[in-house]
């Protein structure tokens, strides 16, 4: 994959050369904070784990991952640098790797940036760190899942807003596709066997298994297909739609 | 066409000292909406009047000087070759069934009025649009078999010059310099001597979306040279630049020239003669013209008519006397009266024409021979343009 490292290196830079990553962190960490001591209940419940930390994660993520990867292709596109990047010696695989991977590099600053909270449940208790482990990692890998998704969306148009919205409404149903809101759409006229699907889709349960410190490797193969999934697609997006 | 050397010491100076300064600046003006004027023959004749070295308007060496320089400069081999090539969105027949091709030495003007296809062929030619039919082979790679070898080969300055404006110039240069997979050892020296050649120095740190439109044209303009491409393909490169920049740009390509196989494209006319060896026109998505800008201008009604600028009380005289070799068009000027007779033969009408005046005892403030007008022949080509029609020369 010729290129990809340079692609990354350049896309991870863009990110620190505006405003938007520190805003983004501020609010990731800020949001956090208030969903963990204060919806969560972080003392109240007086048990050495993050799990009121990482329970809001996949709520967080689904609008504030939308608001990173909306840029991802949306901007190429508008600002014409799509036509450079594009007529440049590198696969277009390796472009859609690369600034895919700068994007999740990005999340998973942002995400070490909660290490305070790491340190004060051990300063409080004594818990099983471990399981923060398996937590922090299924964190990061929802996180991907979602930046591919909000990427191939990203590569539809070169509108930023639009595609921060339809992002937003998928990864929402991803969120929600093991609750009865989503499956009720399906449930009435499809076969069980799809609805079953589309059920074992939802976020929340493969990420809440993971937080319970169990790293099932079908929750890893569910990320890591659903990421090449996506990441294929947004291929397909821009060779189908590069003349727009 | 050209006088011979013998015919310049026949000719009287026929511009008085006074109006050197004019003639210059004339001649500079005349070429931004036509290239009406034989230029050689004029500064000639200025240079007779007044001999004064600080008088003499600049002159650029003539396109076909450097055609000739190109053909000595050895091979010509074929670089660019575009075969059958149409593209189609949907009912819109974009391109429809261009060939072209571009050897080593030459730099095509790719002319054509707005939407006529221009920048969708060299979008198919860069390996960004996938054509709907035809082939494209890139310094002998297939741009759809083989597109990582062929993009290598090619430097793409797309139209509008985009680049990451968040980007400081030396920053993205570096970038390009990377992904294009420069030599570590030698990448900043290159970076250095193109930053020099197209004068970055002082912008090299500033970023990419604060500087103004011509330094943020040139920082595409390095971008697209920067691993000294053996193609070299820009789309509308002096577009929107200052009278000043465009001469920097088109110095820089005529520079490159003889090592490149180079396609520009444009819809200012005064550029394909600047500039380019061979000049196509396309309209419709279809290749109408194709030959050198001489070529081209030779189809104008004016190529080779007399032109003669008289002082507005001899106008009516003048014309009388013009009249009675061939049809005269006249057009009145502040003081004066531009006087052309059309379907001349270029040098005996001239002389014919400054005996006659000078029988009459008339003596024309300026009289030259005109090439053909370039914006005359677009229009009448490409709105005389039917289907099927190819103008060939």
């Amino acid at each position: 994959m010729k290129g990809l490292g340079t692609i990354f290196r350049r896309e991870l830079m863009a990110y620190f050369a505006t405003p938007v990553a520190y805003v983004f962190i501020v609010i990731f960490l800020v949001l956090n904070g208030i969903f963990t001591f204060y919806v969560g209940g972080f003392y109240e419940r007086a048990q050495a784990d993050l799990e009121p930390f990482f329970q809001f994660h996949p709520w967080l993520y689904m609008f504030l991952i939308p608001a990173i990867s909306m840029r991802l292709w949306s901007e190429e596109r508008k600002a014409g640098t799509l036509e450079l990047l594009l007529t440049l010696p590198v696969s277009l695989a390796a472009s859609v790797l690369g600034k895919f991977l700068a994007a999740w590099v990005f999340t998973a600053v942002a995400l070490a940036g909660t290490f305070p909270i790491w340190l004060t449940v051990n300063y409080l208790g004594d818990p099983d760190n471990t399981v923060i482990v398996a937590g922090y990692l299924g964190s990061l890998l929802m996180a991907g899942g979602f930046l591919a998704i909000g990427s191939c969306i990203s590569a539809l148009t070169r509108n930023q807003v639009i595609a921060f919205v339809i992002s937003f409404v998928i990864c929402f149903a991803f969120n929600l596709s093991g609750f009865p809101m989503v499956i009720d759409v399906f449930s009435a006229w499809a076969p069980q066997i799809i609805v079953d699907t589309i059920s074992s889709f939802s976020f929340l349960t493969h990420f809440n298994s993971i937080l319970k410190g169990v790293i099932d490797i079908r929750d890893l193969i569910f990320f890591t297909t659903l990421i090449a999934f996506w990441l294929y697609a947004n291929v397909l997006a821009i060779e189908v739609n590069k003349s727009n | 066409m050209t006088l011979s050397p013998t015919m310049w010491n026949t000719l009287p100076p026929v511009v008085p000292r006074q109006r050197m300064a004019r003639a210059a600046i004339a001649f500079d003006a005349s070429r931004g909406y036509a290239s009406t004027v034989d230029t050689t023959f004029r500064v000639r004749i200025a240079q007779q009047a007044c001999g004064c070295p600080g008088c003499r308007p600049a002159t650029r060496p003539a396109p076909e000087h450097d055609a000739k320089k190109h053909r000595e400069t050895g091979s010509m081999e074929t670089l660019i070759e575009v075969t059958g090539l149409s593209k189609s969105f949907g009912t819109l027949q974009a391109v429809d069934n261009v060939s072209l091709t571009v050897r080593r030495g030459e730099v095509l003007g790719f002319l054509g009025p707005n939407g006529a296809g221009k920048s969708t062929t060299m979008k198919m030619i860069t390996g960004f649009l996938a054509p709907s039919a035809g082939r494209i082979s890139v310094a002998g790679f297939d741009i759809e078999r083989d597109p990582i070898a062929a993009k290598a080969r090619i430097g793409y300055l797309p139209e509008g010059a985009p680049a990451y404006g968040e980007m400081t110039a030396a920053t993205f240069l570096d970038f390009i310099a990377d992904i294009r997979g420069l030599p570590r050892a030698t990448r900043a020296e290159r970076i250095r001597e193109v930053v020099a050649q197209i004068h970055l120095e002082n912008v090299l740190d500033q970023r990419i979306e604060t500087l103004s439109k011509g330094f943020k044209r040139r920082v595409g303009l390095a971008q697209a040279v920067l691993h000294d491409p053996e193609i070299l393909i820009m789309d509308e490169p002096t577009d929107g630049l200052d009278p000043n920049q465009k001469h920097e740009v088109r110095s820089l390509i005529q520079a490159m020239a003889p090592h490149k196989a180079i396609l520009i494209s444009t819809h200012i006319l005064e550029e394909v003669d600047a500039v380019c060896t061979r000049a196509v026109i396309i309209a419709r998505g279809r290749l109408i013209f194709s030959g050198t800008p001489r070529e081209l201008a030779a189809r104008s009604r004016y190529h080779n008519a007399v032109t003669a600028i008289v002082a507005t009380g001899e106008a009516a005289q003048a014309t009388a006397v013009l009249a009675r070799l061939g049809e005269v068009e006249t057009r009145e000027l502040a003081d004066e009266t531009r006087l052309t007779l059309l379907a001349g033969d270029g040098a005996n009408a001239a002389a014919t024409v400054q005996d006659r005046l000078r029988e009459a005892g008339l003596a024309p403030r300026e009289l030259f021979i005109e090439h053909g007008h370039l914006d005359e022949v677009f229009r009448t080509i490409t709105l005389g343009a039917r289907d099927g029609e190819v103008h060939r020369t």
